[in-house]
C-alpha cells in the first residue's frame, strides 16, 4: 500500500468499459446500486479466498464476474449466450487483419 | 528447430485479454437487446476519467475551511450542500462529512467492496480497493496510517467509517497552521485526495 497520487483512473480499456457498463445499466434501471454492491461484494469475497486482491486488475476481474452474475440474475444475459459470443469475438480478432476494425461475422 | 515468428508482425488483430472479451460479449449482447447505448458508455468513461476527481472534494473542503456558515451546513447535511455545487450522481446519493479535530482523526474504508464518494473524489485508487487496506484499516488503523506516512498524536483517537452502498463519507481534514486569513483559492492546493479519505493530512503551506 502506498499513497501514489498520479495513477491513471483506468489502467486498461476493459476496466473502463466494465465500469461504465455497471454504471449505465444502473442508470437504465437494470438493477439498483445496493443490489450491485451486494453481488460485487460477494464476488470480491469469493475471489479473495484464493489470493489477496491488490485492487488492480483483479478488482476489475471481480467487477466483470459480478456484471455477468447480476445480468444472469436479472435475466438480461444468459451465461451460455455470453460464452458463445465471447468465442465469436475471439474468432473475429484472430481472423481480422491487424489494423482493421474487428467486427462479428454475423449480427448478435 | 525453426522458430515461429508469426507473432512479431501481427498478421491478425491483437487478441485482447480474456476479461476484455467477456466485456465485449456482454456489451454486444446488451446492445443487441437494446438495453444499453454504447455512446452512453463512452460518455460515462470520459466523465469519470477526466471530469470527476478529487478537485471536486477539495473545492468543498476549501470552502468549509474558509466559510464557517458553509462548514456548519456541510456537517449538517452534506448531500444537500454538495448537490448545490453540482457534485451529485452515482455513489453520491447520501454523503456524510466527518471533520478531523485535535481529538479525532477520521478514516474511510469500504469493507464490503469499494463504496466511495465518486462525485467528490472520482474513482478510488487501487489501494482503497485492495484486500489489505479494506481488512487492516479497521483492525489496526494506526499501523496502516503509519504506512501512509501519517503519525497521529497519542491524544488523537482514530475513527474508522465503513462506507456502504447507501452512505459515503468525506473527511474534512484539519486546516493547516499558518493559513489564517487565506481564501478558498489559496487553500485549494493544500487539500489532497488522501487527506479527504483520511489516509493523509492536508499539506502544510510552503
Amino acid at each position: 500500500m502506498s499513497a501514489g497520487v498520479t495513477e491513471p483512473v483506468f489502467e486498461a480499456p476493459w476496466h473502463a468499459q466494465a465500469f461504465a457498463l455497471a454504471v449505465h445499466l444502473n442508470e437504465q434501471g437494470a438493477f439498483s446500486w445496493p443490489d450491485w454492491a451486494e453481488v460485487f461484494g460477494a464476488v470480491l469475497a469469493e475471489h479473495g479466498l484464493a489470493k489477496e486482491l491488490d485492487g488492480g486488475d483483479d478488482y476489475f476481474l471481480a467487477w466483470v464476474t459480478a456484471l455477468e452474475r447480476i445480468c444472469a440474475q436479472k435475466g438480461l444475459a444468459e451465461a451460455a449466450v455470453l460464452a458463445d459470443l465471447k468465442a465469436r469475438w475471439e474468432a473475429a480478432y484472430l481472423s481480422t487483419p491487424h489494423g482493421a476494425p474487428v467486427k462479428l461475422s454475423d449480427p448478435v | 528447430m525453426p522458430h515461429d515468428h508469426h507473432d512479431h508482425d501481427h498478421p491478425h488483430a491483437l487478441l485482447p485479454p480474456d476479461p476484455a472479451l467477456r466485456v465485449k460479449a456482454l456489451e454486444s449482447l446488451l446492445t443487441a437487446k437494446g438495453l444499453i447505448d454504447p455512446a452512453a458508455l463512452d460518455v460515462i468513461i470520459d466523465t469519470y476519467a477526466h471530469k470527476i476527481g478529487p478537485q471536486n472534494g477539495a473545492r468543498v473542503v476549501a470552502r468549509a475551511w474558509a466559510d464557517p456558515g458553509f462548514r456548519e451546513a456541510l456537517l449538517e447535511d452534506a448531500t444537500a450542500v454538495v448537490s448545490k455545487l453540482g457534485f451529485y450522481g452515482r455513489q453520491g446519493e447520501h454523503i456524510v462529512a466527518v471533520e478531523n479535530t485535535d481529538d479525532v482523526h477520521n478514516v474511510v474504508v469500504c469493507t464490503l467492496c469499494s463504496c466511495y464518494p465518486w462525485p467528490l473524489l472520482g474513482i478510488p485508487p487501487g489501494w482503497y480497493k485492495s484486500d489489505a487496506y479494506r481488512a487492516r484499516v479497521v483492525r489496526e488503523p494506526r499501523a496502516v496510517l503509519a504506512e501512509f506516512g501519517v503519525t497521529l498524536p497519542e491524544g488523537q483517537s482514530v475513527r474508522v467509517w465503513d462506507s456502504t452502498a447507501e452512505v459515503r463519507y468525506l473527511v474534512i481534514p484539519q486546516r493547516p497552521e499558518g493559513t489564517e486569513g487565506w481564501d478558498e483559492e489559496a487553500l485549494l492546493p493544500l487539500i489532497t485526495r488522501d487527506s479527504m479519505i483520511g489516509t493523509g493530512l492536508a499539506k502544510a503551506p510552503a
